[in-house]
């Protein structure tokens, strides 16, 4: 068994990652979130990955593309708050960049990710340093495109995306909010972690735990020959 | 932390049939979450929708009812209602005329609303939006989401009600809601911070001693701590941080509104501490309200809004509205 397949089994197999460590992870979530928001992001996500499961159940999408909209629109229509229309959106427009391939290169991977981040951006007008998802997705983008372009194989390529969306998260502590609700706060959102990186960054760490070959325990070994093999 | 609720994900349905329950003069669509007119839309006269996170009541919902308006949908808790909601409603309440959007200005509500008109708007309904956002205690609006919108939220979904009552056509409606928000200000206090259902503990820490400044409605902080002080001293700071960004003049339309959890008897302190900042500017509250509109779940401690009248917004003011959260002249 070599790298992960990015057919719309590895993309069904991401969200449903999604929604475990959403649910797994949401309590913690909402504590970012009281601490600089209104104590609901964690419920939120959990409730809109959670109807995602039956849509999914329901509709059975056939190409990586059709599911990851598919993802969006249940988002936008379960979610509310500012979490709801973003993350629906960045998930619509990967899809919709993905068109209709049944299987998916690194490259439309990448560029899947980058109509995400672009959605997002325009929606939300934020920029990198304004305390909010962009800070964890914008690095995490720019490592996975950089992993692809030098070759890396997708295990290395998402570990580095996860990890880049990790430190972007990390990083949001010493910034002030300006953009969200956090950004009423002023000076005093500093030194608190921002809900919407923090949970990008769980996208993106479930991004890296289903591209890692799923041998039993232990940690994966790395591609044979180092060709990208997705 | 005690809450009559029978469980944490059913809080707002369970309320909203208590609320169909309870008001005949509502149409209740529980599976959907919104709120509206039983009577339906009438021909020829403007919808006004509004909306946003539960927790607030009695906004929005309790505001559905001639003279105010024709829709709510309320959201989860704190949370904004979802675009198929808001288009639910809107189509619910278009009468030919078009409809109004009434946002308060947090992203969540932003982004959705803009995304429910746009919708709406392709399905071929006429539809406009007035942001609310009247919260003097966000003064950096270049770097932040700019001004929440808060107290003046009542005001403008009364006052443009009124105004679509008469029948006047969307871009009057329009007109006299931007007007309100235009003269309108708002500075809130709390002396305790709220408790969520789902989180289950107050969203943050103050001690006996200390109260937060320029909070908003989500029961988020506020923009500064300070210590706990009597009513008149909290008053003249609300009053002054209102008069600073728009000097008081003339006669107002003033409400002491309570955040949940502080009583009446308190509420009526403040607002004759308030009374008397305005007529030390040569003001008056021509017309008031005292009592809890816009609240925060148990949140102690209030906030002021102030309008400035003029001929056109009192006559409409005073005009007849009959919901379950206000009501007169009918």
């Amino acid at each position: 068994m070599g790298a992960a397949t990015l057919d719309t089994a590895f993309f069904a197999a991401w969200i449903e990652e999604i929604t475990r460590s959403v649910g797994a992870e949401k309590d913690r979530l909402t504590r970012l979130d009281a601490a600089i928001g209104d104590a609901d992001h964690g419920t939120n996500l959990d409730r809109g990955f959670t109807a995602i499961a039956q849509a999914l159940a329901d509709k059975e999408p056939d190409t990586p593309g059709a599911l990851l909209t598919l993802v969006g629109s249940t988002l936008i229509r379960k979610v509310g708050g500012a979490s709801g229309p973003l993350y629906g959106t960045a998930f619509r427009e990967a899809g919709k960049a993905l068109a209709d391939v049944s299987e998916v290169s690194a490259a439309e991977l990448v560029g899947a990710l980058e109509a995400a981040l672009a959605g997002v951006q325009k929606l939300g007008s934020a920029a990198e340093g304004d305390k909010t998802m962009v800070d964890a997705l914008a690095p995490a983008v720019r490592a996975l495109a950089q992993a692809v372009q030098e070759g890396k194989d997708p295990r290395e390529a998402a570990e580095a995306a996860a990890s880049a969306a990790l430190a972007g998260a990390e990083a949001t502590v010493p910034m002030q909010a300006r953009k969200g609700r956090a950004s009423y706060l002023g000076p005093r959102s500093v030194g608190h972690e921002d809900p919407g990186a923090a949970s990008t960054a769980l996208i993106l760490t479930a991004l890296r735990t289903v591209a890692a070959p799923r041998s039993a325990g232990g940690s994966p070994p790395a591609g044979p020959d180092g060709s990208p093999g997705w | 932390m005690k809450k009559l609720i029978n469980s944490v994900d059913s809080v707002v349905t369970d309320a909203l049939r208590g609320l169909a329950a309870a008001h005949p003069g509502l149409r209740v669509d529980v599976d959907n979450q919104i709120v509206v007119r039983a009577s339906g839309p009438r021909p020829g006269k403007v919808g006004l929708v509004s909306g946003g996170g539960s927790g607030h009541e009695p906004l929005h919902a309790g505001f559905v009812g001639y003279g105010m308006l024709d829709a709510a949908c309320p959201g989860e808790i704190f949370t904004s209602p979802v675009p198929d909601q808001m288009i639910a409603a809107t189509e619910a309440v278009n009468g030919g005329a078009g409809v109004l959007h009434i946002v308060k200005n947090y992203t969540g509500d932003v982004l959705n609303f803009e995304m429910a008109a746009e919708l709406s708007a392709e399905e071929g309904v006429e539809v406009a939006s007035v942001l609310v956002d009247d919260d003097v205690a966000v003064q950096d609006s270049l770097y932040t989401a700019g001004r929440r919108g808060t107290g003046a939220t009542l005001f403008v979904e009364k006052i443009a009600g009124a105004m679509a009552e008469t029948g006047a056509p969307l871009p009057e409606v329009v007109r006299v809601a931007g007007e309100v928000n235009a003269r309108s200000r708002s500075f809130g206090v709390a002396l305790s911070a709220c408790t969520t259902p789902a989180a289950g503990k107050p969203t943050f820490e103050l001690k006996d001693t200390e109260i937060e400044l320029g909070i908003g409605i989500h029961g988020e902080p506020g923009r500064t701590r300070s210590a706990m002080r009597g009513a008149r001293e909290l008053a003249r700071t609300v009053m002054e941080a209102i008069d600073e960004d728009m000097p008081i003049s003339g006669d107002t339309l003033v409400m002491v509104n309570g955040m949940g959890g502080t009583p009446l008897i308190e509420l009526y302190v403040v607002f004759a501490e308030v009374a008397d900042y305005l007529a030390s500017k040569g003001a008056t509250a021509a017309r008031s309200l005292v009592g809890n509109y816009v609240t925060s779940l148990d949140m102690q401690g209030f906030s002021v809004t102030v309008c400035l009248l003029n001929d056109e917004l009192t006559r409409l003011w005073d005009a007849p509205v009959e919901t379950p959260g206000l009501r007169w002249g009918r």
